[in-house]
């Protein structure tokens, strides 16, 4: 079940991936991938656990290399693409040291990617850490820990940011406020790929969402799509005196229920559904619904066991 | 502030990441944490002060220094010893905090990321030989000239050969602790290496012993401009086996860990 929204254009992709293979040993991670993201683009790489992301996140970034396939960053091998400063990532844990303080961490970044003082201050202010440049790493919180990690991977300011799970362990002020700064971050129209199981995460923040599943790409367009794919979406009317048969007849119509005198229909093509019940039906109040992703999620990743 | 629409001009860094700024930031680390300032900063010199300086061994003449000026000696490879260990062993620390993993997202290459470490490693050696021998001149430590020139930097430069253990060890041992392990493997090299107590005076066994453990070149070596005594070839032969073999070791492991990542 492929769902494809992405145009070939003659222009660079932020990300082309294509046939890449990763295995270890006998468990094959992943097993022919094909994705290309286009700059500018929001992606959310959503999956159970297992089903690759972290292994594709990690060849993106040039920590392993495919076993098969090809993998491209904004034309570059991916140890170019992170070297030159294109792509940076946000890391789910570990890789600070407790003992820099904050400013120190941002700042022998800086040294690394060869920027100056300046950009260390303007950094810990767009990731809102500004106040906390004196604390030791070892005394942050998590959350702190996180934006400290989101003010590195922008100190090169990178054509492609890549977050993996970035708000595991955060309380939901801080899930807020971090998604906030990404937000802000990615309007300035940088590619943004994130994965992450909080299926809201995906709904809210992504342009486009990725189902992976044992190592495939079981579904890919926009977060509404891909949940009318899953699971159809629902059009809810008063249309008094309507009986089942009649509404089951409805071209498109997968599921009928009648409650009182307002009628739920659920399938695919909601706007067949919905052109129908107003053009020869007396119906009103119209309302068309999505079930949320995690239904969407489940359906997807459930379904081929 | 904000960032121009109009994309950086994007360049690698000259000597793959290798640059004064990063030295300076890893050092001012490094002399944040108390117990490696206590262990390669101040142990050394306290035990100068606890074995070497009594009346005794002021008065007793080795060369043309007293025997408080040999002990100093042996203390300052001692504390070289242990400051370039550590520095070499702050690999294991950064490779257990994923340290190392962040750095891969930098356009730090791993060589240079080793020869930062190389270079930490012998600075706080320097350090480490400059204070015990600063406390040893206040304390009674009588050597000629050239021997306070000599044997202070022999025992630094010949520290490069635990500079090399500590980053084998690091790339060996991914503990955070890794010092806490070495410290005492430390201290008993230095007693079967002779640098606590000559080695003649443990019998003759134990002396041909001695001269394969790898401490027991540097304290030759270090020591040989005031006493202008003994098997000097071994004692080079010593450091030059050790050096070969505990750099082969790191370099082993090295590759293993960038090829695995």
């Amino acid at each position: 079940m492929t769902l494809t929204t992405v145009p070939s254009t003659a222009a660079a992709a932020a990300v082309e991936l294509s046939g890449v293979v990763k295995r270890f040993g006998t468990v094959t991670a992943v097993a022919g991938l094909d994705l290309r993201i286009r700059p500018g683009e929001v992606v959310a790489l959503l999956g159970p656990n297992g089903a690759g992301k972290t292994t594709t996140i990690d060849m993106l970034l040039g920590l392993s290399r495919p076993d098969a396939g090809t993998v491209r960053v904004y034309d570059h091998t991916p140890q170019d693409a992170v070297a030159l400063g294109l792509v940076s990532a946000v890391m789910q844990t570990g890789g600070l040291l407790k003992d820099y303080t904050v400013e120190e961490t941002v700042r022998l970044t800086a040294v690394l990617f060869g920027k100056p003082r300046s950009a260390v201050t303007e950094v810990l202010e767009r990731a809102g850490i500004a106040d906390i440049g004196s604390r030791l790493v070892g005394k942050c919180s998590g959350g702190q820990q996180q934006r400290l990690r989101f003010a590195m991977a922008l100190l090169p300011d990178p054509e492609l940011l890549i977050l993996d799970e970035p708000t595991t362990g955060m309380d939901v002020g801080g899930r807020h406020d971090f998604w906030n700064a990404i937000r802000d971050d990615a309007r300035r129209g940088r590619t943004v790929v994130f994965a992450t199981h909080y299926l809201e995460e995906a709904d809210a923040y992504a342009d486009r969402v990725v189902f992976v599943r044992r190592g495939q790409i079981v579904a890919d367009g926009t977060a509404s799509e891909v949940k009318a794919l899953a699971s159809g979406r629902t059009v809810r009317a008063t249309l008094p005196g309507a009986s089942l048969p009649d509404l089951s007849a409805i071209s498109g119509v997968e599921s009928a229920e009648v409650r009182g005198d307002t009628v739920y229909l659920h399938g695919r093509d909601t706007d067949a559904i919905a052109r129908h019940l107003l053009t020869t039906t007396p119906a009103r109040d119209l309302e068309i619904t999505s079930r949320n992703l995690e239904e969407a999620f489940l359906t997807l990743t459930a379904d081929a066991a | 502030m904000s960032v121009s629409p109009v994309s950086p001009v994007r360049s690698l860094p000259r000597f793959g990441g290798f640059s004064l700024g990063m030295i300076a930031l890893e050092l001012r680390r490094m002399l944040r944490n108390k117990r490696t300032v206590i262990f390669t900063l101040i142990m050394p010199a306290a035990f100068f002060l606890l074995f070497g300086s009594s009346a005794e061994y002021r008065t007793q003449r080795v060369g043309d220094g007293n025997v408080t000026g040999y002990i100093l000696i042996s203390m300052a490879v001692y504390g070289a010893m242990l400051a370039t260990t550590s520095g070499g062993a702050m690999v294991s620390i950064e490779r257990a905090a994923g340290w190392s993993r962040q750095l891969r997202l930098t356009p730090l290459k791993p060589l240079a990321y080793v020869a930062v470490k190389l270079v930490i490693a012998m600075i706080i050696g320097a350090v480490s030989v400059a204070v015990a021998f600063l406390v040893g001149s206040l304390a009674g430590a009588e050597l000629p000239v050239h021997a306070w020139i000599g044997c202070g930097l022999l025992a630094w430069v010949c520290s490069l050969v635990f500079a090399a253990f500590g980053l084998f060890m690091g790339y060996l041992l991914p503990s955070e602790n890794v010092m806490q392990i070495l410290g005492p493997v430390l201290a008993v090299l230095s007693f079967a290496g002779g640098l606590f107590v000559p080695v003649d005076e443990l019998g003759s066994t134990f002396a041909t012993i001695a001269t394969f453990t790898p401490v027991y070149g540097v304290g030759e070596i270090a020591r040989y401009p005031l006493v202008q005594d003994g098997n000097l070839w071994v004692a080079v032969l010593n450091v030059v086996f050790w050096t070969a073999l505990f750099s082969a070791g790191a370099m082993w492991r090295f590759r293993r860990d960038t090829a695995r990542v």
